[in-house]
């Protein structure tokens, strides 16, 4: 799977599950001060990512990630670890 | 003494999703009850349940606030909406006064049995999601409506089987009453989903009559086989008379009485004619009123043969002399269990706001206990100016509620 493609199904859950609004998704946008993804809304992205893409994501894996880009590259990682 | 009035109500039921629809329902006397097929597959010995659809909360409230909101909260929620906005309370007030919050409701099953299996299936907690735990606890209605509507004052469930959601108005009542608060939001919520109702069903105390479903709950009548579960919520807002006079809000009944009891009986699921009595004789007592007094008894009968006799003959007991008009509203709802106390003083308060008696349908044969009592078979025209309302529930707990028309 290209970034490309991560990102496209990423912003998808992002805005059609977590209800987050489009022209907010930036990739320099903060997870929590910018887009507001407070520690419930992590534990429902955590269901999500296993079902869109496969995998459990460690949240011990999460601590430097910050902003959306990164959130893009880790989940790109892990995809493209299989 | 502080007078406690009631100054907004809201219902979602099988029977209607507001109360312009419920009253005419009411009048009308048109049964909600269908055919859940699902419980079929489930393995129910009856498929027969009030249907109540689903409320649409997606541009009412946001995703976190839905996601944490089991089935019984969003009919809760809509019924406290319903409510609030007859009561002329609106987010402003609700931002800036301390306002109760007291709902009854004694289960919440679909999140504790969709969190189970897919702990079974994926072998991890984490994946269960964000939104069960604040489903799938007792107090889910009113840890989820404190959080929506700004509560500040008390706040918890009552849980006393079919009877918390008059419980949940009587101890309300006795809050404002005590001074401890000027305005409390009571109420009570039901689920209907499949999970709900199956270990209730597996004590076959429902009606099998599925060969037409809206003839099945019939409360008092001698061919009855048994209750019709159902759901939905309601919600009442109590307030202190003063306090509702000085806000402008419309006043739509005075409570005046609320009585309890236990059965002290060894028997968890059967009811007692005396502890019935006395929670009624309570009521009335604290109401300063007589039997005479009372113009009409929703009574709480459910359709099962045990508990309809044992409150004929409790309702006999202390009203032979005047015989007050009695029907059971579950013969049109089935029975609203853990609501049910809440939303059948908001069906008899329609009943007195717009002059008639609901009927009893599907009674149609009297047995040896029912045919002491007055009870209405058709919508009856009648002036009521005083109802007391019964809910019993299991465990032995007993509640009645004695409401006058405001004078």
């Amino acid at each position: 799977m290209t970034r490309e493609e991560v990102i496209q199904k990423v912003n998808t859950f992002l805005i059609e599950e977590i209800e987050i609004e489009e022209n907010l998704l930036k990739e320099d946008a903060l997870l929590k001060e910018e887009l507001g993804i407070d520690s419930l809304d992590f534990v429902d992205i955590v269901v999500i990512v296993e079902r869109y893409f496969g995998f459990k994501i460690k949240p011990e894996e999460m601590s430097n990630v910050r902003t959306l880009s990164q959130f893009y590259d880790y989940v790109y990682q892990q995809v493209n670890k299989k | 003494m502080r007078r406690v009035v009631i100054t907004g109500m809201g219902i979602y039921s099988c029977i209607g999703k507001n109360i312009d629809e419920v009253a005419k329902s009411l009048y009308e006397g048109k049964s909600g009850i269908g055919i859940d097929t699902l419980r079929t597959q489930y393995g129910y010995r009856s498929p027969l349940t009030g249907i109540v659809e689903r409320p649409q909360l997606k541009g009412l409230l946001d995703r976190r606030a839905r996601a944490c909101m089991s089935e019984e909260g969003e009919y809760a929620y809509m019924a406290t909406l319903e409510a609030l906005k007859q009561a002329k309370i609106g987010d402003d007030y609700l931002e800036n006064n301390e306002i109760g919050l007291l709902f009854g409701n004694d289960s919440s099953a679909k999140a504790v049995i969709e969190a189970h299996t897919i702990a079974l299936e994926k072998k991890d907690t984490t994946l269960i999601g964000s939104g069960a735990i604040f489903q799938s606890m007792n107090s889910t209605v009113s840890m989820n409506l404190s959080t929506i509507f700004k509560i500040k004052g008390i706040n918890l469930t009552i849980s006393a089987a079919c009877a918390s959601g008059s419980h949940s108005i009587g101890i309300g009542f006795t809050f404002i009453r005590n001074g401890m608060q000027d305005m409390v939001l009571c109420g009570g919520a039901q689920e209907t989903n499949v999970y709900s109702m199956g270990s209730f069903d597996g004590l076959s105390v429902f009606s099998t009559r599925l060969d037409d479903p809206t003839k099945a709950s019939r409360p008092f009548d001698a061919s009855r086989d048994g209750l019709v579960p159902s759901g939905g919520a309601a919600c009442l807002v109590l307030e202190e008379y003063e306090h509702a006079k000085k806000r402008g809000a419309p006043i739509l009944a005075e409570v005046i009485g609320y009585g309890f009891s236990s059965n002290g009986a060894v028997n968890i699921s059967q009811p007692n004619e005396t502890g019935s009595y006395i929670a009624m004789e309570r009521s009335l007592k604290e109401a300063h009123l007589q039997s005479k007094d009372i113009d009409y008894i929703n009574a709480h009968a459910t359709s099962t043969l045990q508990g309809d006799a044992i409150e004929a003959i409790a309702i006999d007991k202390l009203f032979s002399d005047t015989k007050p008009l009695v029907s059971s509203t579950k013969s049109m709802t089935g029975h609203e269990c853990w609501m049910a106390g809440a939303s059948e003083i908001v069906y008899s308060i329609l009943m007195m706001q717009n002059s008639f008696v609901a009927p009893n349908i599907n009674f149609e044969k009297p047995d040896e206990y029912s045919c002491k009592l007055n009870i209405a078979t058709k919508t009856t025209t009648k002036n009521i100016d005083i109802f007391l309302s019964n809910s019993f529930g299991f465990g032995g707990t007993n509640s009645a509620l004695v409401i006058q028309k405001i004078k």
